[in-house]
């Protein structure tokens, strides 16, 4: 008996002493668990203050303020002039006079050349559009804002570049006097830079603008939904509740996991071979750029949705079988239901990774440099990645800005394209 | 219960079923009937007629192959592809297996209702018009209503539910779910009703509820039962069957069986030697 007991004892004292070492192997796990998800947490943080930090320049533009003369004799056309006539005016020769006339100092052909550099190659036709919206003013001096040159604004965004010596930047000592003059005139201005957002690509950092790549992206996950969807759920309800279990669907089972592993740019050399060059479907444009991405989206959305279905319970079925239901009215008015919001979450998974994706556009021509936004989706057209990649390429300083500012665009479209996925899938849940 | 284990011994002493397997003017009648799963066979040759307007109640111990065979009364076996039956099965004289016997026509004339409450995670109204609706045995909306009222009157189930047929029937206790799931297989007015342990996930007055129930449905419906509970069987029935390995080895009045068994086998479960 007290034997017994004794041994209980010793049990207890055994347990106990195990304890401590279990209770610290717990803590231990918790606390590499905190630290993962901070590094985690920490990496996002410093991407994000990063790319915010960098794209910000590009949300702003720096504008010069000019005294234009429209004046009839250098814009070559006769005073009373109609509207085809204003448009081939020489709006050039009126920028530069009226600039010389700003700066009378300068007669120097390289220092005329070099003051002229300071404003956008595109304020020409600023000035153009100007005259055009109130042909009245021909005959007048107007002040009117133009572009600053990219290197300009690069120069008045970043204070160290004066530091710089003169060989070390692009702005040049006596641009940098003229700079200075302006600004005590209150002729230079930082602006909200709404172009960026309304225009399309340029190879004028000043001038290019976000708006064309993201309508190309629209209309390019637009085909990819309008055709990934209908197609992979129903390849995911034909293979889950209606095909029968045997060797050949076995080996599309193989072959649909295997596709979803395939590289990207795989599916880029299918579709301008099958696409392309065997259909003919319009190179360049959101069309064969929303099938290419649909035959990369499709195993992800039919996998997803396949998992989907399978946890819908069976007792469903059978309820529905029971009561005289067919097996089109139990899969399509009970199972196919209840599977919807895995069905959404796959597909916007797979919309996500197709919003993203860059090399398989690359082989079928979205990498071009398109300056006119996209009307349709067999107009030429550029998506948000390849955007990126394309500015990420470009040697002006200031693209490095309009980088980072097109990263954000794209996040912000993947971060609106998943709430409305966490909102609908909640309408979905509601209903039942 | 699609594992039966081969026991030779016991096989031998099954030679045929002992009792009154067949009665005058069947509802239902089966005969010879095997259910292979592959290559395992889990029915041997039972043959057995139910008659109509009676509770007829399926017991033995687990394995024995009852809810199998409950299952192959109103083809729900189908969806099953490693399943095989064969034998003869016929409601009111009609081949239930025929080619020209739509599953779809024979689930509406032989309802189900299962061990687990399975309603649909819709309302309680929605739950009890589906099957109306889907057969379209309702021409307007007030004769759907109709329907639906008597159906959960029926059931037992009116009184707690009428204030609220358009909550979730998922919301309703495990005994009011299994009752709406009664309701919902009584709205397409089937002749037959197969009930697979219809009460084996309830509480004590749960079941007590459900049985009275069955009791009162007799009036109306053939019903085939499958129980684990000898008490059950007891109470509801009016003829009990017992399965053993796949075999049928006793059919008979409830009474008789549970008060002189006829074979060693029966007596042996109903005694409490082994299930």
């Amino acid at each position: 008996m007290s034997n017994k007991m004794n041994h209980n004892m010793n049990n207890t004292e055994q347990v106990k002493r195990s304890l401590k070492k279990r209770h610290r192997q717990e803590r231990r796990f918790i606390l590499l668990g905190k630290l993962s998800v901070m590094t985690g947490f920490l990496f996002l943080a410093f991407l994000l203050a990063d790319i915010s930090i960098k794209a910000w320049p590009a949300f702003q533009q720096s504008w010069i303020q000019l005294d234009v003369t429209f004046d009839a004799q250098n814009l070559g056309v006769e005073a009373p002039a109609d509207e085809a006539a204003l448009k081939k005016g020489n709006y050039r020769g009126v920028l530069k006079q009226s600039l010389y006339a700003m700066f009378p100092e300068v007669s120097a052909r390289r220092d005329k050349k070099a003051l002229f550099k300071l404003i956008s190659s595109g304020a020409e036709y600023q000035i153009r559009d100007t005259l055009l919206a109130a042909p009245e003013m021909l005959g007048t001096t107007q002040q009117t804002w133009v572009l600053a040159d990219d290197d300009v604004d690069s120069f008045l965004k970043e204070e160290k570049m004066r530091e710089l010596q003169q060989d070390d930047r692009r702005i040049k000592d006596n641009q940098v006097a003229w700079l200075d003059q302006l600004s005590e005139q209150g002729r230079i201005e930082s602006k909200w830079n709404w172009a960026f957002l309304t225009s399309g690509d340029s190879r004028e950092p000043e001038q290019a603008g976000i708006a064309g790549a993201l309508r190309g992206t629209m209309l390019t996950i637009l085909v990819v939904l309008a055709m990934s969807f209908p197609l992979g759920l129903a390849a995911a309800v034909y293979l889950e509740e209606f095909a029968p279990q045997n060797r050949w669907t076995d080996l599309i089972e193989i072959n649909v996991n295997n596709l979803a592993a395939v590289p990207s740019i795989v599916f880029g050399l299918l579709g301008l071979a099958v696409f392309i060059s065997f259909f003919g479907v319009p190179r360049s444009a959101p069309l064969v750029g929303g099938m290419v991405l649909t035959l990369m989206t499709l195993p992800t959305i039919i996998i997803a949705s396949r998992a989907s279905l399978k946890s819908v319970p069976p007792s469903i079925r059978d309820a529905a079988l029971a009561l005289g239901a067919s097996k089109v009215q139990t899969v399509f008015q009970h199972v196919v239901p209840l599977a919807m919001p895995g069905i959404l979450t796959g597909t916007i998974i797979g919309m996500a990774q197709a919003l993203g994706e860059t090399a398989p556009l690359l082989m079928i021509g979205m990498v071009a440099f398109i300056v006119d936004i996209p009307q349709g989706i067999t107009d030429s057209a550029t998506v948000l990645p390849v955007q990126i990649y394309l500015w990420a390429d470009s040697p002006e300083r200031a693209f490095m800005a309009k980088t980072s500012a097109a990263i954000i665009v794209l996040l912000l479209f993947l971060v609106t394209m998943n709430l409305l996925a966490v909102v609908l899938r909640k309408r979905f849940e509601r209903k039942w | 219960m699609t594992q039966v284990a081969e026991a030779p011994d016991i096989h031998q002493t099954i030679k045929e079923t002992v009792g009154s397997p067949f009665t005058h003017k069947p509802k239902l009648s089966t005969r010879n009937v095997d259910v292979f799963y592959d290559d395992k066979q889990a029915i041997f040759d039972v043959s057995l007629d139910i008659g109509n307007h009676e509770v007829i109640a399926l017991i033995g111990p687990s394995g024995c192959g009852k809810s199998t065979y409950l299952r192959c009364l109103n083809r729900m076996n189908d969806t099953i592809p490693s399943c095989s039956v064969t034998g003869e099965f016929r409601l009111d004289e009609e081949d239930i297996y025929a080619k020209e016997m739509d599953p779809v026509l024979l689930r509406a004339r032989i309802g189900m209702v299962f061990q687990k409450p399975n309603p649909f995670p819709k309302s309680i109204y929605d739950n009890v018009a589906y099957g109306p609706k889907l057969h379209g045995l309702a021409g307007n909306r007030a004769e759907l209503d109709e329907i639906v009222v008597s159906s959960l009157q029926k059931a037992g189930l009116y009184e707690e539910v009428k204030d609220r047929l358009n909550a979730s029937g998922t919301g309703l206790s495990g005994g009011q779910q299994q009752r709406l799931c009664i309701a919902r297989t009584i709205a397409v007015s089937p002749e037959v009703i197969l009930m697979d342990e219809p009460a084996s996930a309830l509480d004590p007055i749960a079941t007590a509820t459900i049985e009275e129930l069955i009791d009162e449905l007799r009036q109306n419906y053939t019903i085939v039962i499958v129980t684990h509970s000898m008490q059950q069987a007891a109470r509801v029935s009016q003829r009990t069957a017992y399965f053993h390995l796949g075999k049928l080895v006793e059919v008979g009045d409830t009474n008789q069986v549970f008060t002189n068994p006829q074979h060693q086998l029966t007596e042996n479960y109903i005694t409490g030697r082994f299930g």
